[in-house]
């Protein structure tokens, strides 16, 4: 049987504190893509009983997905916003989740992430990390961004960094590991910079500004 | 000299996209602040740097 709502945030109080616990709550953070990164910030945050997430991603969950993004072997086929909800309702049932399966392009993006407190960057290409961190800078100036760059291969995990690039505009990897023949992606460094993604979303959530 | 990326550069007078592709970015995957504020790419075009700026460019690469 599910715990009801009060004991889980019960429990989650009696972890985060409740003055912290009231201000995850509170919260709503859209995460744009839900691969690698994406589907590992969303159970962190789940987790972490953040009220509200906005969830956007365009495609499907495909086999080669499993090795590193957070779905389950008889999810492939399924769109990634919506066996992305079930897998984090799973773990959080009184969460709130939008979920938009549609790209994000630089003319949808304020009306989709209007209602985030915080930004999170999560896709896979460079030029989509681009686009989506040049129309919020420029149009959502009063958003939190989090962003990442650089995780891909098997070098060190302590590589993998946050930085504070400007007031309001935080930037998690290693800034130089591109993916490429040989290089490709392992679950763990992937998770790392999302641990590292969600972990900075937690602290501007908590007032905590600084790296 | 312009401060970028940490380092000083002796920069000022570039438009900031001579700068860029010179340093050999590909225009398509970064975004850069200029005295902490983004600058927009359309900007790039007729942007001179000048001595005291300070920049940052911020390089995406794949994988996510």
């Amino acid at each position: 049987m599910l715990p009801s709502k009060e004991e889980m945030e019960h429990a989650l109080k009696n972890r985060h504190g409740g003055e912290l616990q009231n201000k995850f709550a509170k919260a709503t953070v859209a995460i744009c893509g839900l691969g690698g990164l994406g589907s590992n910030i969303a159970i962190a945050l789940a987790r972490a009983g953040v009220g509200h997430l906005i969830l956007i991603d365009y495609d499907k969950v495909d086999i080669t997905n499993l090795h590193r993004q957070q779905y389950k072997a008889d999810q492939p086929g399924r769109y990634k916003t919506e066996a992305l909800h079930d897998n984090l309702k799973e773990i959080a049932p009184y969460i709130t989740i939008d979920i938009h399966t549609l790209r994000v392009t630089q003319e949808n993006c304020r009306e989709l992430l209007n209602r985030a407190d915080i930004i999170c960057e999560a896709f896979d290409q460079a030029q989509e990390k681009s686009m989506l961190v040049n129309t919020v800078l420029e149009e959502m100036p009063e958003k939190y961004l989090v962003c990442a760059s650089g995780m891909a291969g098997m070098d060190s995990a302590n590589r993998i960094q946050t930085r504070k690039i400007t007031e309001r505009f935080y930037l998690c990897g290693d800034g130089v590991s591109d993916v490429a023949e040989g290089n490709g992606l392992f679950s763990s460094r992937v998770m790392l910079c999302a641990a590292h993604e969600a972990h900075m979303v937690l602290r501007i959530i908590a007032e905590e500004y600084e790296v | 000299m312009v401060k970028i990326n940490g380092k000083e550069i002796e920069a000022a007078g570039l438009k900031v996209s001579e700068y860029l592709t010179d340093a050999g970015y590909n225009l398509q995957n970064i975004a850069v602040e200029l005295n902490e504020n983004i600058l927009p790419k359309k900007e790039y075009e007729n942007t001179l740097l000048k001595d005291g700026d300070t920049v940052e460019v911020v390089n995406f690469v794949g994988g996510g």
